[in-house]
């Protein structure tokens, strides 16, 4: 008999017990599923990697473009942190602001229907926004293009020439604002939910309006949630392919000017557009921008997920 | 829309005014309504004189009306009622603003597909097919063999991942694989494609296209969001019930087996529905592991297959001469996705409702 | 097939934390066994380790032996699972399966573990645990229906049906009236008078009118603050604690002096 007086308590401390064989098997295999998790997340950087080798290895004429993979990728990085860019500093406001909308300003018994109307955007698959782009967005845009460029040619974003078909960079990023919405005021609406009612009763007890009682207790409480949304929806807007692909037309390099018809195309696009008709170490090449794309958004959404756990911590949630 | 918000609820702002006793006046409920039916009819009358259209006339009179609000209130109930009545104009119109992509893009797709949603769509494919005519048989198939494989895939990895978050795992495992998971959701799907083809490149050799790469691609997308809402579900679980079946002597596999799943059943059903709308639009990964055929080929191991959103693509962006029949395809190809990815949330709101545990209370 | 069980030397933890201190106590066989005392003192935690439902908490843990038939459940080739089939346990809050119809709420401890049974044998089973619960006239006509929808004095006697279909020994129950009506709690309370006749029963109670109308020995757990360790301070006849206490503490509990 194993009396536990005779055995040092250990700081542990438990008695291995015994286990039933199909608890075992069925702990193993859960186990297992959590771990191939990791191993998936290992398989999609290490298979990236070998795949990429080639044109990290490849001479510089080989690359397409002949000046060598970094010159290759560059303009694409550029391109997909500007088009995110923009995705997100015209995503946020709006998205808070709808969050506020619905969160307290819609009446209650229609509040849910509207968030629910919001989410319906997360829903459409990013081919159809392509569609709706290209369609409806773009040729919408054009005279408005033409405008910027008539009256604040001045300033380099808006110098022009303006494009005719209206597939700027700038409707790429509008087109990516409208895909990331939802996640940055879903977070947003989450943590705005989270406010303690306490904090935004004695705002009002002390005669604040609405929007002081917001801005008071609401939106400070709330900041790091909106950050770490932010960060999501960047993260999204990143790594957004066929949007761009479809809307966007490319042709040049670096360029800041966000209404001509000559863009920086985005790794993502990119790819999706040569990746069909490619072969041999042009294959390596995209495989190796996926693998720079993929450092980023998994920075990126890293940096947010730490952002929005730390908030977490705070709220008292768990 | 809702408008009523921006009048003044009478207990929102009359708590100040007396206490402060230097403001009786207050602008009357209708006042605001009354603001922006004159910015629209002051704007409608400009029309002519500045060559608007429909959008920028709804724009102007929105400035327009939300300034003569501001100014009207501030005049009579001071500028902190005035700057709150501004930003509730502001947040109205935010939320106004982003339902314009939603109506314009269900309108632009229904009516453009409309057309061709008949039965030639559904029952052909596009073999011999140069202009008129033709269907997304093929693609159609494509994308359910696919979408099912990758369900299949995902749904066990998934499930079982979030029983051992809830029931099993402690401490620092725990925390990474929940970290990761997040991470996970957030790989962009052209990079789940590149991975899928990467993986099948080393065993099978460059140029390498076949169904299950894209199952596989769509399923690096799919596990993350299946674990996620899995482990939410089960953690509503309540731990009595856990508890009444262990004091019974039934072992913990058999108390998750038959109690704790049984029990979440309505809000894991619901989880995955959702989960394989998210992935059943996916274009990216699988334009670059399955490609697009002309023909019907319903095997996922051997070839290259047609799915409903790369053979949008395809249609739409090499439409051939004359253009007009392609693009009424892609259009259409279009309308059937959202239809079936709104068909699927639909399904997974029923799931919820109807299937929920039955309580007699 | 009521069983005696011996305890000694008990220590229980949560983690580091000692919630309960050097329990010595047997419990007799076929009767009524109450503990009482103040909140936090540590009976219900008592009351778990003896079915070894206390290690399902996270970190939670024991020192010490309980011996029953000879057999310590906490040795070291002794499966809990066992041990809890031997041992059964009502909880506080009425907990049926909700997926569940009342029929195979009482039937659950046998399907869950997949026992082979003909109809008509589980049929035979589940009419003698509703009658042995007080409850088979009550649901007799509606088997079929989910055992949510009884009423909380109802369900928690459909739960003490699921706890005896198993055919357990000991039967353990944790304040089983707490959350119930004083019509409620007096159909429980002659029902624990009945079943005493075939089990041994450990009750938990805040009531101590209920322990002194149904049990024959009473255990009195009491801690010294805070963060202190719970202990066993008397262990005695029903009848002795109530009327004539070895010990200050339980007189002045008894008497209502605190607690």
């Amino acid at each position: 008999m194993s009396s536990t007086r005779t055995t040092p308590p250990s700081p542990a401390g438990t008695r291995r017990s015994v286990r039933r064989p199909g608890d075992r098997v069925f702990a193993g295999t859960a186990k297992g599923a959590g771990i191939l998790i990791l191993v998936i997340l290992a398989g999609v950087a290490a298979f990236l990697v070998v795949e990429a080798v080639p044109a990290l290895t490849a001479p510089a004429e080989d690359i397409p473009g002949e000046s060598g993979l970094a010159s290759y990728v560059a303009p694409l990085v550029f391109g997909t942190l500007l088009a995110a860019v923009i995705a997100l500093l015209v995503a946020t406001p709006l998205a808070v602001a709808i969050a506020l909308f619905i969160g307290y300003y819609a009446p209650r018994r229609m509040a849910q229907g509207l968030g629910y109307l919001v989410d319906l955007l997360a829903a459409i698959p990013s081919i159809v926004y392509g569609f709706w782009g290209i369609f409806w967005l773009a040729p919408k845009l054009v005279p408005f293009y033409e405008w910027l460029e008539r009256n604040l040619g001045f300033i380099p974003l808006f110098a022009g020439p303006a494009s005719t078909t209206g597939r700027t960079m700038l409707t790429a990023g509008l087109v990516l604002a409208v895909m990331i919405l939802p996640i940055v005021s879903a977070i947003s609406r989450e943590v705005f939910l989270q406010v303690p009612s306490l904090h935004r009763e004695a705002a009002l007890a002390l005669g604040a309006t609405r929007w002081e009682m917001i801005r008071m207790a609401v939106l400070p409480y709330g900041r790091s949630g909106v950050i770490g949304g932010a960060m999501l929806g960047l993260g999204r807007a990143l790594g957004e392919t066929m949007a761009v692909a479809i809307v966007l037309s490319v042709s040049g390099g670096i360029t800041f000017n966000l209404i001509s018809s000559g863009n920086p195309s985005t790794i993502a696009a990119n790819i999706a557009l040569e990746f069909p008709e490619s072969s041999g170490i042009d294959i390596n090449t995209l495989i190796a921008s996926g693998l720079a794309l993929f450092v980023i958004t998994l920075a990126v959404n890293m940096l947010a997920r730490a952002i929005v756990n730390r908030r977490a911590d705070f709220s008292g949630a768990n | 829309m809702s408008q009523t918000s921006t009048a003044p609820a009478p207990t929102g702002s009359s708590a100040p005014t007396p206490r402060r006793g230097e403001r009786a006046r207050r602008v009357p409920n209708w006042a605001p309504w009354a603001a922006f039916a004159g910015a629209a009819v002051v704007v409608g009358a400009l029309w002519p004189l500045l060559d608007l259209n429909i959008a920028l006339f709804v724009l102007y009179t929105v400035v327009l009306g939300t300034l003569a609000v501001y100014l009207l209130t501030r005049s009579v109930e001071g500028s902190r009622q005035a700057i709150d009545r501004l930003v509730t104009c502001l947040v109205v119109s935010a939320f106004g603003l982003a339902m314009v992509p939603l109506v314009s893009l269900v309108w632009e797709v229904v009516s453009r597909g409309i057309g061709r949603l008949d039965g030639t769509f559904f029952n052909s494919s596009l073999v011999g097919i140069v202009g008129e005519g033709g269907g997304a048989y093929h693609a159609i198939m494509g994308t359910l063999i696919i979408t099912a494989l990758t369900t299949l895939i995902s749904v066990p990895i998934g499930l079982m991942t979030a029983v051992f978050l809830v029931e099993y795992a402690r401490g620092r495992l725990k925390r990474a694989i929940t970290f990761l998971v997040d991470v996970m959701t957030g790989i962009p799907s052209i990079v789940a494609g590149l991975f899928a083809y990467a993986l099948f490149a080393i065993f099978l050799g460059p140029g390498v296209r076949l169904g299950i790469m894209g199952a596989i691609a769509l399923s690096v997308l799919m596990i993350p969001v299946v674990v996620r809402s899995a482990e939410e579900v089960l953690k509503l679980v309540p731990n009595e019930l856990r508890e009444a079946s262990y004091a019974l002597g039934v072992p913990k596999w058999r108390t998750i087996v038959k109690v704790v799943i049984p029990t979440a059943i309505a809000g894991l059903g619901t989880g995955v529905t959702l989960a394989i709308a998210r992935v059943v639009g996916e274009t990216a990964p699988l334009l670059i592991t399955l490609g697009i055929t002309t023909a019907t080929n319903l095997n996922a191991f051997d070839g290259r297959m047609a799915t409903l959103p790369v053979y949008a693509y395809y249609q739409l962006t090499q439409p051939g001469v004359p253009p007009q029949f392609a693009t009424d395809r892609a259009w259409t190809a279009a309308l059937v996705l959202i239809i079936l990815v709104m068909g699927l949330n639909v399904v997974a709101r029923l799931i919820s409702r109807f299937f929920a545990p039955k309580s007699g209370r | 097939m009521a069983k005696r069980i011996d305890v000694s030397d008990l220590h229980i933890y949560y983690g580091n934390f000692l919630a309960v201190e050097n329990v010595n106590v047997s419990i007799e066989p076929r009767s009524i066994t109450a503990l009482i005392g103040p909140s936090g003192c540590g009976k219900s935690t008592f009351l778990r380790s003896l079915n070894r439902m206390h290690e399902v908490i996270p970190g939670a843990r024991v020192e010490g032996k309980v011996v029953m038939d000879g057999v310590d459940l906490y040795g070291s080739d002794v499966d809990p699972v066992d041990v809890r089939r031997q041992i059964g346990m009502v909880f506080q809050r009425p907990n049926p399966f909700p997926t569940m119809s009342i029929y195979e709420n009482v039937a659950a401890g046998l399907r869950l573990n997949a026992k082979r049974m003909k109809k008509s044998d589980l049929d035979d089973l589940v009419e003698r645990s509703l009658k042995g619960a007080n409850l088979w006239t009550e649901v007799k006509d509606r088997l079929d229906r989910p055992g949510a929808g009884l009423s909380g004095g109802q369900q928690q006697r459909l739960c003490i049906a699921r706890a005896i279909a198993v055919e357990p020994d000991v039967l353990l129950m944790d304040e089983p009236c707490s959350a119930l009506d004083p019509i409620s709690t007096l159909a429980i309370e002659d029902l624990m008078t009945e079943l005493k006749e075939r089990f041994t029963i450990v009750i938990v109670t805040h009531n101590m009118q209920q322990a002194a109308r149904v049990s024959e020995q009473t255990g009195f757990f009491n801690l010294n603050g805070v963060g202190q360790p719970g202990r066993l301070i008397e262990f005695n006849p029903t009848e002795k604690i109530f009327s004539n206490p070895d010990q200050k503490a339980t007189e002045d509990y008894i008497s209502g002096r605190f607690g």
